[in-house]
């Protein structure tokens, strides 16, 4: 999840040194890390690249969402966390940023991709939140899928990326249990509160199983990113394990998940569930999300209406460097 | 001090609760870190750059944390913060002014900052044990906060033409609100004869000066003088703060009965 | 080419008496505000006590095409290791 198009994986030029790939190939299978200056095949690089950039947008543009609802928020604990939450997401998309520039890439490229619309982020964040319910609803379906697929990222192979997602993993510890906190006081309060949460669950399930991509039939290349440990599970046992967990989490706030096809399967040890619209999906990663045009608006105007705060401190310090060596 | 106050300035318009000028000392100071760090919480997501975004957001923090603390001295909290409507808040007018532009915010916050970092050192002298207390802690917060709010005004106003031109105008948007951070009021009064409150025109010296010399620096003049305009203290403020409320308390004022 | 801010690489002390460790980057105009993107990016949670901030380009790295040059050579210098020597159980405090 949050990135949405490991379809596209590169594939391998023949150009490359056949001996240096299979030095590198021999030191991914080995758990190596490769670093920033280690040689690496163009398209481990441009995979990398555009799978961390897209982490990165994901975390950016998964600031609005949660944004929407800080000058909201119903009281100073919740006010404090939340904003919390959301710096941590922007610290996020700055550690990812970061690691992707030592690929080769500068920021301004990665976000002048993400404004043109040609870079892809999360389809989740394209969805609106209309209640505080939602903020609680993130935080445990939205997080807790996020926290699914970035615990095996720990161990990715390129160091840069391994190294911001141990940081990651770390600071979002908080993020799923205090959403999941909001929906326990939200599940047992009021009957408008309930009416919230259930609302809520009903808008984000679906739209959170969809977050762990398309299915593995249509991921032709996933082989290729499982042997590079850019990706370390398949999109489908990912979401199997998701549903397996939050479907009892669910139940102990007295919800209902909306599919009328959610069995219990004793035989696997899991549950069966309904078919994911992938229609819909599809259409929110070409950019046809409900809110996709706000989100992208936001982006865009937050990065315009800054260049001349960013051109400011450049000058400065430009001036600063000129009165020193005069 | 010849600014424009409102017509009935010297009642008392807290009707509802008699409030001890202990309270009200309290409500002033944390009114104005609540406001402050509602406005800057609405940078979170739209800042100029990742890296300052996340620094508004600490900024922002720090003052909830501090509106927290006294707001729950005061008493209920929560019920403070979000069931009392603009003429029981005791902010000052200059946190609830607008963010405007980036220059604007900067402008704000050294406006604000400068003065809370020197009313703040001289609080930790407080006979008050909890404010003297929260003072310490609260100190440092703003120490950092005021370098930064330094920091940047020097880099605004010595950048670009245009960010010299907005930080020119920021400043010259909030100039006039800064002679409420001194007026001294029969309240206030009291608690500097208690030796619980810092006098603040025992510190207008020092602010000018300061304020003066980062300006310098900057490359900028300071605004003409403007004519003052307070009353925030008494619960007469600007048009901006309904809004803020609005939004800010909706959820409480909507479910009175619900927990969050 | 790009009109980012330049690359800053942070340094966090964790505590006194460690040393500094590289903990990620920033971006940043100039070092005074790369320390202060550096503290609220990376101490956000009591992480550190102390903080350098260097400039990206300034560092000079080791080429990993070397790497079998300069540090395999160290590999068969194992009497720099004190287990490389037989000392009886029985004495003691060596």
């Amino acid at each position: 999840m949050y990135t949405t198009e490991l379809q596209k994986t590169a594939k391998i030029e023949n150009l490359e040194d056949p001996k240096l790939l299979e030095a590198f190939e021999a030191r991914v299978t080995a758990d190596e890390f490769i670093e920033p200056k280690d040689w690496m095949p163009e398209a481990y690089r441009r995979t990398l690249t555009r799978q961390i950039s897209q982490h990165a947008h994901s975390e950016i543009v998964g600031m609005l969402p949660e944004g929407n609802w800080i000058t909201r928020a119903p009281s100073l604990r919740r006010k404090a966390i939340l904003l919390a939450k959301v710096q941590d997401e922007a610290g996020h998309g700055l550690y990812l940023y970061c690691a992707a520039e030592t690929l080769g890439t500068s920021r301004e490229e990665m976000v002048e991709a993400l404004h043109s619309g040609k870079a892809k982020y999360s389809t989740i964040f394209n969805y609106p939140t209309l209640t505080w319910a939602d903020i609680g609803a993130i935080g445990w379906l939205v997080d807790g899928a996020a926290i699914m697929n970035q615990v095996p990222l720990q161990r990715t192979s390129y160091g840069p990326y391994a190294r911001a997602m141990v940081r990651i993993c770390k600071e979002e510890s908080f993020h799923q249990r205090q959403g999941y906190e909001i929906m326990i006081a939200m599940a047992n309060g009021s009957s408008d509160q309930k009416r919230m949460a259930q609302d809520a669950l009903n808008r984000w399930w679906w739209p959170s199983l969809m977050m762990f991509g398309p299915p593995d039939a249509d991921s032709p290349n996933t082989a290729q990113s499982m042997r590079w440990r850019i990706k370390r599970e398949t999109n489908d046992e990912l979401r199997q394990k998701f549903v397996d967990i939050t479907v009892p989490q669910a139940e102990f706030l007295g919800l209902t998940v909306p599919d009328p096809d959610l069995k219990w399967n004793e035989e696997k040890g899991g549950y069966d569930f309904g078919e994911i619209d992938w229609d819909e999906f599809y259409a929110v990663v070409k950019g046809e999300g409900p809110v996709a045009k706000e989100r992208m608006t936001a982006r865009r105007e937050a990065w315009e209406k800054g260049a001349w705060v960013r051109e400011a401190a450049a000058a400065h310090e430009e001036k600063r460097r000129a009165r020193k060596a005069a | 001090m010849g600014g424009w106050t409102p017509a009935c300035a010297g009642v008392h318009l807290m009707a509802t609760v008699a409030v001890d000028p202990r309270t009200e000392y309290l409500l002033r100071l944390g009114d104005d870190a609540l406001v402050l760090g509602q406005r800057l919480s609405e940078w979170c997501g739209h800042g100029p750059v990742l890296e300052v975004d996340i620094s508004l957001a600490n900024l922002a923090l720090d003052l909830v944390g501090q509106a927290t603390l006294l707001l729950g001295e005061a008493g209920d909290g929560d019920r403070l913060a979000f069931h009392r409507d603009v003429l029981d808040f005791r902010n000052c007018l200059l946190v609830e002014q607008p963010n405007g532009d980036f220059a604007q915010t900067i402008a704000r916050h050294l406006l604000y900052t400068t003065w809370q970092h020197l009313m703040l050192q001289r609080l930790t002298a407080s006979k008050d044990t909890f404010l003297a207390e929260f003072a310490h802690k609260a100190v440092k917060e703003v120490a950092y906060h005021r370098e930064l709010a330094s920091d940047w005004t020097v880099r605004l106003g010595d950048g670009s033409e245009e960010s010299a031109n907005r930080m020119a105008d920021g400043l010259a948007w909030c100039w006039r609100f800064t002679p409420e951070l001194f007026e001294v009021d029969e309240i206030l009064e009291e608690m500097i004869d208690r030796g619980v409150a810092p006098d603040p025109r025992s510190l207008e010296q020092e602010y000018r000066l300061a304020l003066a010399s980062i300006l310098a620096e900057a490359n900028l003049e300071a605004p003409p003088e403007q004519r003052p305009i307070v009353g925030g203290r008494r619960g007469h403020h600007s048009e901006h703060l309904g809004h803020l409320l609005a939004a800010m308390q909706f959820l409480p004022r909507t479910y009175p009965d619900a927990t969050w | 080419m790009s009109s980012d801010w330049p690359l800053w690489e942070v340094f966090v002390r964790s505590k006194g008496g460690l040393s500094h460790r590289h903990v990620g980057s920033v971006h940043a105009p100039d070092a005074e505000l790369a320390l202060a993107h550096a503290r609220d990016t990376y101490t956000r949670r009591m992480e550190g006590v102390s903080l350098w901030v260097v400039r990206s380009v300034d560092i000079v790295a080791s080429d990993p095409e070397q790497a079998g040059e300069l540090f395999e050579p160290a590999e068969n210098k194992i009497y720099r290791h004190p287990t490389f020597y037989d000392i009886p159980d029985e004495v003691k405090h060596i």
